[in-house]
């Protein structure tokens, strides 16, 4: 059977399972756009590559699966890289597909020419770019196989316009590219690892998003319980156990609660689970906790021993070693680090002003979305000031419904991941949940980052809201520039905001400003309950901080608390 | 059933032709050749049969205190390998002293030689290397220094600090 590069191209995506394919059409890939014609496979036009990229990130952050980007050559490509990258460093299943010029016109400078296979070479996972159509038949599968296996990440497949055109005989089809399993752990480190947790007086269980990634939170929480270990997350495991839960910690390092960060001095053995000792998780690495052995599991045996030395090394799937681990495990009681771990939660709460009084507080206002969420509804963050808000104090109670970006902290990435995840519900089977609310924390200046994703998401119609933490402010380089430049602020605050009720109705979509006057958090459960699309623009106080905050570089027990208030309660 | 499917993706194969640094096959000056001939054929010393190390014992090694060790890599042949070598060392701000490589396997795979600077991290750069999806094996050759890099290139021979019109 001959068949051109471009519909072998589309064929494989969907024998792959891929329903919905975000990106832009340009020159170079329009072979390919032409294949998509007729097919299944519903593809999303969004405003920017970028937002293409992360709309997939959101589909793949909820399923766990890999999903599809797609851009033109050159500008397309280079767009799509922040995208990639941050898919990178939140080891994100991703497959990202370029089109590019022409074999004979590649090295010439030609139209739209970039060399993106050596521009997404540094942040993707694997890339490949394709000679010959018939090379789909191994890469496309093999892409897939890369993305999802292992610990996940992205991978780029770039297509010349002429091997899209081009055409090949196809005898058979490869089968779908799918994980491959990993090696299991040695029966002799769970063993020790045993050993270790049996002997601790004072253990801490570090979780990190490869938790989540592995689909093991419940046997991370057992294992917790088991043992009478106390949990900390980092960002990206927010949501592997509930936070009402007495081992729970709450996210570590920098915006940690102080509680949190002082029980890790106290830790005598820290077992880190698909995290990977991140500088805003741990502080001064050579003081992160300094009474504590180290015991790692991870997927990759790169990151054992990369920042901090351990013990131990498990190196396998977590789910895996976590049944294995439970299997031997009998059951351990710590009351008095169980006590030690409750009296520090209580005694060191987040300190803000009441509701009565600050209604539009970001920590009330976070504290109130979880009382009105649903525990299943996605929550997708910007980032600055309000994703550490809300890491702080939504409550986040499944896995997989917190969407952010942790590892490249990118603005910009909220509104279109939020679409994604939104796309996800609508069309996954298992997951199929068309009116589930998902609601985009964003701040006044990442939104502006991605701001003209609104139109594709007044196009699409879903259930995305999206709350504008307002302060007319980089809140988070503000808040910097206060506490470590001498408050000699530069380029942190915006003089023009716009009407960000107006500009999502000049989108097409409803928009409204709370007034902090006019019983604002009714107004807001209103416009989170009415159908569809929205846009609410929250103004918040210009001066708030987020509160604890370890200096950059400093050890993460030297935390700056919030300025006593006299209205301050827990 | 479906059918089995020919190789999809045709090699190339001329004699002494370097497919890993640039998109279309460049040939390996003469002078050269002799010399990368002589390794694929074995004529310069070849691995030990030993069994690939762990790649978690690299501290042990003797040649530690020398200052630079030598990696042996296994990797695919195809444009682009030596991108993703050489950008890993430079975007994870690894020491990459030498390298040498030849096609071997029927070009299939090539045999690669990296002179890297033997401080602490190396573990860590070898198991970055093992992560490749084109790095098939890596391991370490405590047998081979750093002048057997510089017998391969006449004009440097004298090392760091030669003459370097030495031409031998």
């Amino acid at each position: 059977m001959k068949i051109t590069g471009a519909n072998l191209l589309r064929i494989l995506l969907e024998r792959q399972g891929i329903r919905t394919i975000a990106g832009i059409p340009g020159g170079a890939i329009l072979p390919f756009y032409d294949a998509l014609h007729g097919s299944a496979i519903r593809h999303v036009l969004t405003r920017h590559e970028q937002g293409a990229g992360f709309i997939a990130q959101g589909m793949a952050r909820v399923t766990g699966k890999a999903a599809v980007c797609l851009a033109t050559s050159g500008p397309g490509a280079t767009n799509l890289l922040t995208a990639i990258a941050d898919a990178r460093l939140d080891s994100v299943p991703l497959v990202a597909i370029t089109g590019q010029v022409a074999q004979s016109l590649i090295g010439t400078d030609a139209f739209q020419e970039v060399d993106t296979y050596g521009l997404t070479l540094p942040v993707t996972k694997h890339n490949f770019l394709v000679r010959h159509p018939a090379e789909l038949l191994e890469v496309v599968p093999l892409a897939f196989q890369l993305a999802e296996s292992g610990r996940p990440g992205p991978v780029a497949i770039d297509v010349p316009k002429d091997v899209q055109n081009a055409t090949t005989d196809v005898i058979a089809w490869p089968e779908p590219g799918s994980p491959v399993p990993l090696p299991p752990c040695p029966d002799e480190q769970l063993d020790a690892l045993v050993r270790q947790l049996t002997v601790a007086r004072h253990p801490v269980l570090y979780l990190g998003g490869g938790v989540i990634a592995a689909g093991a939170a419940d046997l991370a929480q057992a294992l917790a319980r088991r043992v009478s270990a106390p949990v900390v997350c980092t960002l990206m495991a927010l949501g592997v156990m509930p936070p009402d839960d007495p081992l729970f910690m709450g996210m570590l390092g920098m915006h940690a609660a102080q509680g949190t960060n002082f029980l890790l001095e106290e830790a005598d053995l820290l077992v880190a689970i698909g995290a990977r000792f991140d500088d805003r998780a741990t502080g001064k690495v050579a003081e992160f906790c300094p009474h504590a052995t180290i015991a790692h599991i991870d997927v990759d045996a790169a990151e054992i021993g990369k920042i901090k030395p351990a013990f131990l090394g498990l190196v396998g799937d977590a789910a895996d070693i976590l049944c294995r681990l439970l299997d031997r495990l009998p059951p351990q009681h710590r009351p008095a680090w169980r006590a030690r771990a409750a009296e520090l939660r209580t005694t060191h709460p987040l300190r803000h002003a009441p509701r009565t009084e600050d209604p539009l507080h970001p920590i009330n206002l976070c504290r109130f979305l979880g009382e009105l969420l649903p525990p299943d509804t996605i929550v997708t963050t910007d980032v600055g000031q309000h994703q550490m808000w809300v890491a702080q104090a939504y409550p986040v109670r499944r896995p997989r419904t917190l969407l952010t970006s942790g590892g490249l902290g990118t603005m910009g990435f909220g509104l279109p991941a939020a679409i994604g995840a939104a796309l996800a519900l609508s069309s996954v089977e298992g997951l199929a949940a068309p009116d589930r609310r998902v609601v985009c924390v964003s701040g006044d200046g990442s939104i502006l980052m991605n701001i003209q994703e609104l139109a594709t998401l007044a196009e699409l119609d879903l259930p995305v809201a999206v709350l504008i933490f307002n302060n007319a402010q980089l809140g988070l380089v503000r808040q910097q520039q206060e506490l470590f430049y001498g408050r000699r602020y530069e380029a942190a605050h915006f003089t023009a905001v716009p009407d960000f009720a107006a500009l999502a109705r000049a989108f097409g979509i409803r928009g409204l400003r709370l007034d902090p006057e006019r019983d604002p958090l009714d107004r807001l459960a209103e416009a989170l309950v009415a159908p569809g699309p929205c846009v609410i623009d929250v103004p918040i106080h210009e001066q708030a901080n987020v509160y604890p905050m370890v200096p950059p570089g400093a050890a993460n027990r030297h935390m700056i608390s919030e300025p006593e208030l006299a209205s301050a309660h827990a | 059933m479906p059918d089995p499917i020919p190789s999809p993706i045709p090699r190339e194969n001329p004699e002494m032709v370097c497919h890993l640094s640039n998109d279309k096959p460049s040939v390996v000056p003469s002078g050269i050749c002799q010399l990368l001939v002589d390794i694929s054929s074995g004529a310069l010393p070849a691995a030990p049969a030993e069994k690939p190390r762990s790649i978690c014992h690299l501290s042990n090694d003797k040649s530690f205190e020398a200052g630079t060790s030598v990696l042996e890599l296994r990797v695919r042949n195809h444009p682009g390998t030596m991108s993703h070598i050489t950008g890993l060392f430079a975007r994870r701000g690894f020491n990459l002293e030498a390298i040498v490589c030849v096609p071997v396997d029927d070009g299939a795979t090539s045999c690669m030689l990296l002179l890297v600077a033997a401080e602490p991290r190396l573990e860590q750069v070898e198991r970055q290397l093992a992560k490749l999806y084109d790095v098939l094996t890596v391991r370490h050759r405590p047998d081979l220094r750093g002048e057997f890099f510089y017998q391969l290139v006449p004009s440097a021979a004298g090392g760091i600090g030669g003459d370097p019109n030495g031409v031998p």
